[in-house]
């Protein structure tokens, strides 16, 4: 289980140049907006094609420049939770769940879909739009249906950064117990630092399209590296 | 109300079914494709696709002769092979209807489907849903109500269609005239009471038709 991540991209004069590779646990891409981490997710997901490198996640080869191996984004075993959720606003909850269900087989697929209600505490909201339920909600629904295919990596895109700081504590709470049900590794891009803190294993810290740091939450956090490190860290601007 | 005069009711319907059918079944794929693909020269095809919206029925006309006369283009070999020619007959009215009303569903459908959000479609193929379930299960339903729009507004310009089936089908009273093409032969005879007539029928079923249209998209949406 894990995921190896060496890839380059230049997308209007701004270069990605990144090399990082986690274990199954939670790893945060920690940086400044404008920094590359969402830009890693997309790479990873297939969303978009890198200029070279390799992503492989638990063995598979899903983008290898050498080998001009690259895997639609249909191919790629991930769950991918967006900064605004992308819920389909016509389905109902039941049905983007259910939409996350693709290549599950027919008999497998009401009994986790059920896992999935209960794990997400969704019971009383199946038949409702996501117009009609709460900012809390609506990640739960993102996050079962990410999860309903057990994807091989479940990559979060700032999700949490819309919610009110009560709410966000009680996802963080949440993710880590999600953590523990599904074991399944988790990329987190954040520019909270607090985030960072209280939710990583691991941190991969990011500026101008660069890993810039990288290791335990306790090494970055016990001993940066250098004064841009320690700024973000501090949520200073650099 | 004489047989012609009942003929054109039935043959304007007529043409604007089928003209609306195959808008429907050509311009939606048309309008996705220009609006979330790209490919050499897509620019160029929406600008050809729209050009009847602006020119003057007759000039759209008088390419549809150039192409489907039977010394056009393509209407020489089809009356080569088929002894046959378009010409004149109710196809050429369906014909023009349809090129003079595509760009409506061109443009409105284009518009509606560029509007849905990339990250739903995006959302949808890292759910493992390959690009035609995108299509047809997030893209088009989102887009439905434009796309109605565009369903809507090219009916109705096709059941108004004058100039362009003038020029392809003629005016043969019982073959090719449709209740447009009536209401100018009977103004022109000087028949008012008729053509009056003609104008609140064809005036009330434009109406009719605008208000159920309405009001479905309001129940179903």
């Amino acid at each position: 289980m894990g995921l190896v991540v060496s890839v380059k991209k230049a997308v209007k004069g701004f270069t990605l140049d990144v090399s990082w590779q986690i274990g199954n646990e939670l790893a945060v891409l920690f940086g400044f907006s404008g920094s590359g981490k969402s830009l890693t997710l997309q790479l990873i997901a297939g969303l978009l094609k890198p200029d070279s490198g390799v992503i492989s996640a638990s063995g598979k080869t899903y983008f290898d420049s050498s080998l001009h191996i690259n895997a639609p984004p249909q191919q790629r075993s991930l769950g991918y939770v967006f900064q605004d959720l992308a819920l389909f606003p016509h389905m109902t909850v039941k049905q983007n769940i259910l939409f996350g269900a693709k290549g599950v087989p027919k008999c497998e697929t009401t009994e986790r879909y059920r896992e999935m209600i209960d794990a997400f505490y969704l019971n009383d909201l199946e038949k409702k739009r996501p117009s009609e339920i709460s900012g809390g909600q609506k990640q739960r629904v993102a996050f079962a249906r990410a999860l309903l295919r057990r994807p091989d990596v479940l990559l979060l895109d700032e999700p949490f950064s819309a919610l009110d700081t009560p709410l966000r504590i009680e996802m963080r709470t949440f993710l880590k117990a999600l953590r523990s049900t599904f074991q399944v590794p988790v990329v987190l891009v954040t520019h909270d630092a607090s985030e960072a803190a209280t939710l990583a294993d691991s941190i991969i810290v990011y500026s101008e399209g660069s890993v810039i740091q990288s290791g335990t939450t306790a090494d970055v956090f016990g001993s940066p590296k250098d004064e841009r490190v320690e700024r973000l860290l501090m949520g200073m601007s650099l | 109300m004489d047989s012609s005069a009942l003929f054109s009711i039935q043959l304007s319907l007529m043409v604007a079914v089928v003209s609306t059918f195959f808008i429907i079944v050509i311009g939606i794929p048309l309008a996705y494709l220009l609006a979330r693909k790209n490919f050499l020269g897509k620019e160029v095809l929406d600008i050809l696709l729209t050009l009847p919206l602006v020119l003057p029925p007759t000039v759209t006309g008088y390419y549809l002769i150039v192409a489907f006369g039977r010394n056009g283009f393509i209407g020489r070999y089809l009356y080569e092979w088929m002894d046959w020619t378009v010409m004149f007959t109710w196809y050429a009215a369906v014909l023009a209807s349809f090129v003079v009303a595509l760009p409506l569903m061109i443009k409105t459908g284009r518009a509606a489907l560029e509007a849905v959000d990339g990250n739903l479609i995006n959302a949808a193929y890292t759910l493992g849903h390959s690009n035609w379930e995108t299509a047809l299960r997030v893209t088009l339903p989102l887009a439905k109500r434009g796309l109605l729009a565009g369903v809507v507004l090219s009916f109705a310009r096709a059941l108004g269609e004058f100039g362009a089936t003038l020029m392809l089908a003629g005016n043969i009273p019982g073959k090719t005239a449709t209740m447009p093409l009536v209401i100018y032969s009977l103004a022109a005879s000087g028949d008012w009471s008729e053509a009056t007539l003609m104008v609140v029928l064809l005036t009330l079923m434009a109406g009719i038709f605008l208000y159920l249209a309405n009001r479905y998209s309001k129940t179903i949406f």
